[in-house]
């Protein structure tokens, strides 16, 4: 097994040609880690980079300098074993819930009868279990999230990208679906065992929501405003296993809150001054 | 649509059975208007011959129905009526086939390179503004008069009918969902199979309507400039011993032919965009 972190970036830059034939850079020399089952939160600004950072981290976009690490390897197309949920639901509208939840197992070779009984099993978790012959045109926002939410997690990946996953659906959804996430990502069965730390699998959660950065993760990050760049990280000493709406109540949560706000409004403040003077 | 819903988030009975009724009388109205204009249209045009103008240039409807009927019953100039009709339909099937699959292929193909696409761009442009109907005269002599030329004429009109749509639907297709897939762990070949093709079939089936049509105008065109059978022959023939009627009943058997394959296809289009919300290919099937 390898022991260093998971997920590193180093230095990593990534420059877009602006629509004016400018560079615009979105990332720049931005340099963090990811230890193996760690769940970090990154919150930032609005347009502040945080998408291209889990592109680079996905090798869906090689970095314009620098590197982007997984498992110690440099990303060189799509790592093994990553999930990656898409800010814009990525559901196809051409097969049903069930088949785009079986999508991931039949691409890795599964029969068609193996991958929709996994497929099954995943649907039902999600609450969609009475929708799964639906099209996704037949669906609500909420519900395709929760199909994309699916149909990345079939796949059981060992790191896990998340870009606002949540951010669609209502508040006791979503609150669920935290608390349904958390539960999955622990490991922990019915029976109450967990998993080992270790073995569990690594997530990069991108949010606007500070409240669900600090109930879920064990470490946020804030970003600068564009181009992002580490700007401060938080280590949260919460408890686990933690359920959100409860740990929102504690003093700890609420002290914690208060200091990574402060951090983050600045950055947000910034942000806004810039798209009125550029606007 | 109905039969997703689940009984209890199915609208109550009588809301239901009000809208059919409408809908069903709507569809009477609209029908009996369609037949008496074509009645009136009809009924003018074989007054106007028998009385003003010259049935011998402009024929009328009660001749064109006896031609027909002398078609199918007695048989042509060309020998019988069905034939004729198997070898037209014939040469416009193979040519639809294979110009249907090289559109689609090429176009899907140039669609996903930009490479190939920028490198091909021209020669495409300056193919698609050649008056292709002329080039069934070429086909004739490359060819001969049987078939080939005339597969190869219907050929070509479908090919670039097909070929852009497929161009323009393969570029079209949403990135999001091309990475998505590939995250999922899709191959090169799987996200050309489950993610471009089926976001260009909607443009595809699209061109496929129209493209039958081109491949029966191919077929019948080249049979006109030159072949041994077939419904082009037939008008050709009519043509030369001022047979009017005659020209008008091959236009009527190949009309009724293009309704035939169009009926095809609909049913086809409905079945592979079934995933698609209804008002829209309800819509489209209204037109
Ligand atoms: N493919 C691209 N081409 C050009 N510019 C891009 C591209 N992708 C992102 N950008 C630019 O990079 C910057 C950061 O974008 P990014 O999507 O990473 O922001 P974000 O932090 O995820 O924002 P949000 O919170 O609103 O989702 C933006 O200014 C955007 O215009
Ligand atoms: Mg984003």
């Amino acid at each position: 097994m390898t022991t260093g972190p998971v997920i590193e970036l180093r230095a990593a830059t990534k420059r877009f040609r602006g629509a004016t034939g400018g560079v615009h850079t979105a990332v720049r020399e931005l340099t963090m880690s990811v230890q193996p089952g760690e769940f970090v939160a990154v919150v930032g600004p609005t347009g502040c980079g945080k998408s291209t950072t889990l592109s680079l981290v996905s090798g869906l976009e090689p970095p314009s300098s620098g590197v982007a690490l997984v498992r110690g390897e440099p990303v060189l197309g799509i790592p093994d074993g990553i999930g990656y949920m898409f800010q814009n639901d990525a559901v196809q509208p051409w097969r049903s819930v069930l088949d785009n939840v079986a999508a991931g197992p039949r691409y890795r070779g599964m029969t068609k009868a193996k991958a929709r009984e996994k497929a099954r099993a995943w649907v039902d978790k999600v609450g969609l279990g009475t929708f799964a012959g639906y099209y996704p045109h037949q669906l609500s926002g909420g519900m395709r999230k929760r199909v994309a939410l699916a149909a990345t997690l079939v796949n059981e990946p060992s790191i896990l990208l998340m870009d606002e996953p949540f951010s669609a659906l209502d508040v006791q959804t979503r609150a669920l679906m935290q608390d349904e996430l958390l539960r999955l990502w622990s490991g922990s069965n019915a029976d109450g065992s967990t998993l080992d730390p270790a073995s569990r699998s690594s997530v990069i959660f991108v949010t606007h929501d500070l409240d669900e950065a600090i109930a879920l993760a064990d470490k946020v990050i804030v970003m600068t405003a564009s181009p992002a760049t580490i700007k401060a990280s938080f280590e949260v000493d919460l408890p686990r296993p933690r359920l959100v709406e409860e740990i929102r109540m504690t003093p700890e949560f609420q002290l914690m809150y208060r200091q990574i706000w402060e951090s983050l409004r600045e950055e947000v403040d910034k942000a806004r001054e810039r798209s009125v003077v550029a606007g | 649509m109905s039969a997703v819903l689940s009984p209890v988030d199915a609208p109550p009975a009588r809301e239901l059975t009000g809208a059919a009724t409408a809908a069903r009388n709507r569809r009477i109205k609209v029908w009996s208007i369609r037949v008496v204009l074509v009645a009136a249209w009809l009924g003018s045009w074989e007054l106007a011959a028998t009385y003003w103008i010259d049935p011998f240039f402009y024929s009328k409807p009660s001749q064109v129905w006896s031609k027909l009927v002398d078609w199918f019953t007695v048989g042509t100039s060309q020998g019988s009526i069905w034939t004729n009709i198997a070898a037209t339909m014939q040469e416009a099937v193979l040519g639809f086939v294979l110009g249907a699959l090289a559109g689609i292929v090429l176009g899907v193909l140039l669609g996903r390179s930009p490479l190939l696409s920028d490198i091909c761009a021209p020669f495409i442009k300056a193919l698609n503004a050649v008056p292709r109907i002329v080039l069934a005269s070429l086909f004739v002599i490359w060819f001969g008069l049987g078939m080939q030329s005339k597969i190869a004429t219907a050929f070509i009109l479908v090919f670039f009918s097909v070929f852009f749509n497929a161009f323009q639907g393969a570029r079209e297709v949403d990135r999001n969902l091309i990475n998505n897939a590939r995250v999922l762990g899709a191959s090169k070949l799987q996200v050309l199979t489950t993610i471009v093709l089926p976001s260009a079939t909607s443009w595809i089936l699209a061109s496929l309507h129209s493209a039958f049509g081109f491949a029966l105008i191919g077929a019948v065109v080249g049979e006109v400039v030159g072949a041994e059978t077939g419904l082009g022959l037939l008008i050709s023939r009519s043509q030369g011993n001022f047979d009017t009627p005659g020209i008008y009943a091959g236009m009527i058997v190949i009309t009724v032919l293009a309704l035939l394959a169009e009926a095809i296809l609909t049913a086809l289009e409905k079945r592979l965009l079934k995933w698609r919300p209804t008002a829209a290919h309800e819509q489209g099937a209204q037109l």
